[in-house]
């Protein structure tokens, strides 16, 4: 019997579609990306480690200082059909009114609050002093989202990263009136252990002047009746030093120097205790960057790597919508 | 130490023995139950083992089906598989070795990335199969298919070898593989 075999000649008719469009359509560049995403498989992926000198000309420490040290929650979000920032004092507007809606409807009664809802874009950032006592705090971020921006149509805005600090009711009801307003769709992003564990390496391997907080690790054994949370703290300079043993490619990371430093933890946690850690779920990782939970609570305590949480968070976040 | 040959043994009489290997002992015995519960022709045997080399003081019938389960939710029951697969001979490969993924239902617990699964079943030249083990209906199907695929290694079935289903199913998954 003949065995099959991938055919070598194709006939010129099966070439891709691409070649003979000069403009391709976005429906044909996004199946495009899909299929290069699904042909990718093995190639072992590779981030860049955010570099501090390409960081530090954007972000002004004064200016991002309200978005450090409070934790956020994440949610995905899909593409924003037909939102323009010049209409944004129009969007407080209305958004106003809804929550005052909502907020009689008799979902919650707080009296005396008054709802100074702004919607602002990232060049004003609220003033110091304001009167009143901030109760949530939302914004919709797109770092480097490239591969996502190239296959949308021009009417829709991407921000595919949007954080929220505050109450959940709120985000609740913000959250309804975006996706109302501009037929869009808000998912909670959790994160998972690979990528939780990726995220320790690549923030690991950033280079701080001093360390505000050690590198601390928690873990989840599956077990009944409740479960157990093993942590593991470490010096954040002992973490470095093992981390440069194990990074071979200068300004890149690697999958295998990911699961290497991971492995190096793993096993002297089992020498010590006789625990298999790698059987375990990574729930949580702290370190002087950032923060992270599974649940998809988020961290930032270092204003120099805030792009780089950023890229990496918009990343996951783009996965999650495709 | 001892290597798993797939020929060294005379066959039973109708019987078809399948080797389950895995680190989670819950999921491989619910595993064994549904494929037990299945109708066959042939007399079913299904040996649960945590991890390879098998010990060699046990009289145990000729293995026909050796299915390695890997956790997605645990790295360990990966680095447990890669273990166990240098305990078994070369021409098992030959189609009576197959993969079997489970936990990729709740991407949110997931630790292992699915392309690492799939690379090891290519490099082994085996086919692999996802199934969600806690899942009731999903692992009473794949008990199904488990036994299908296993009469079908013992020989039972006339016309089929275990080497014609794995170039059959190998051949169905695409030219993507093929580019690698």
């Amino acid at each position: 019997m003949d065995s099959y075999s991938a055919p070598e000649s194709t006939p010129s008719a099966s070439s891709r579609p691409e070649d003979y469009f000069i403009g391709a359509t976005p429906l044909q560049k996004r199946l495009e990306s899909v299929r290069k995403q699904s042909s990718f498989i093995l190639t072992p992926p590779r981030r860049k480690i955010p570099q501090c000198s390409q960081l530090q000309e954007d972000v002004d420490p004064q200016k991002v200082a309200f978005l450090l040290h409070k934790q956020w929650t994440l949610y995905s979000l899909t593409p924003l059909y037909k939102f323009s920032y010049s209409n944004l004092k129009e969007y407080s507007r209305l958004l106003n009114a809804f929550i005052v809606a909502e907020k009689q409807k008799g979902l919650a009664v707080e009296v005396g609050e008054d709802f100074n809802i702004k919607i602002v874009s990232k060049s004003q950032l609220p003033s110091e002093n304001r009167e009143g006592k901030v109760l949530w705090t939302g914004w919709f971020c797109c770092v480097f989202g490239d591969s996502l921006l190239e296959t949308v149509s021009e009417d829709f805005t991407c921000l595919p990263l949007f954080l929220a600090n505050g109450a959940e009711s709120n985000t609740a009801i913000i959250g309804t009136w975006f996706q109302k307003t501009f037929d869009c769709y808000f998912s909670p992003l959790a994160i998972n252990a690979f990528n939780l564990s990726w995220m320790a390496a690549m923030w690991t391997a950033c280079k701080m002047d001093h360390y505000v907080a050690t590198t601390e690790f928690l873990w989840s054994v599956p077990c009944s009746p409740q479960s157990l949370d093993i942590s593991f703290a470490i010096h954040p300079e002992d973490a470095k030093a093992l981390w440069d043993s194990v990074h071979k490619t200068p300004g890149e990371v690697t999958q295998e120097e990911v699961d290497l430093f991971m492995d190096c933890l793993y096993s002297h946690f089992h020498r010590h205790f006789k625990i298999h850690l790698s059987a375990t779920r990574l729930v949580r990782v702290s370190t002087s960057v950032a923060s992270a939970h599974t649940d998809g609570k988020i961290k930032i305590l270092c204003h120099k790597y805030l792009i780089g949480v950023l890229a990496y968070l918009t990343e996951l976040a783009i996965f999650q919508i495709e | 130490m001892s290597v798993l040959r797939p020929l060294d043994k005379l066959p039973g009489l109708n019987t078809a023995t399948i080797l389950l290997v895995g680190t989670e002992d819950a999921l491989l015995q619910q595993l064994a139950d549904s494929m037990l519960k299945e109708d066959c022709a042939s007399e079913l045997k299904v040996h649960l083992a945590k991890s390879l080399p098998l010990p060699s003081s046990v009289n145990r019938p000729r293995i026909d089906l050796i299915v390695f389960v890997v956790n997605l939710h645990s790295k360990y029951s990966l680095q447990n598989t890669e273990e166990s697969l240098r305990h078994v001979d070369a021409s098992f490969f030959l189609g009576k070795v197959c993969f079997l993924a489970t936990g990729a239902g709740r991407e949110s617990h997931c630790s292992i990335h699915r392309h690492t699964v799939v690379k090891l079943a290519h490099t082994y030249q085996s086919p692999l199969l996802y199934c969600d083990l806690e899942v009731e209906g999903f692992r009473a199907t794949m008990a199904q298919r488990l036994v299908r695929v296993l009469q079908i290694c013992a020989g039972h079935v006339p016309g089929v070898s275990a080497l014609n289903l794995l170039s059959l199913l190998r051949s169905s998954e695409g030219p993507s593989l093929e580019d690698l």
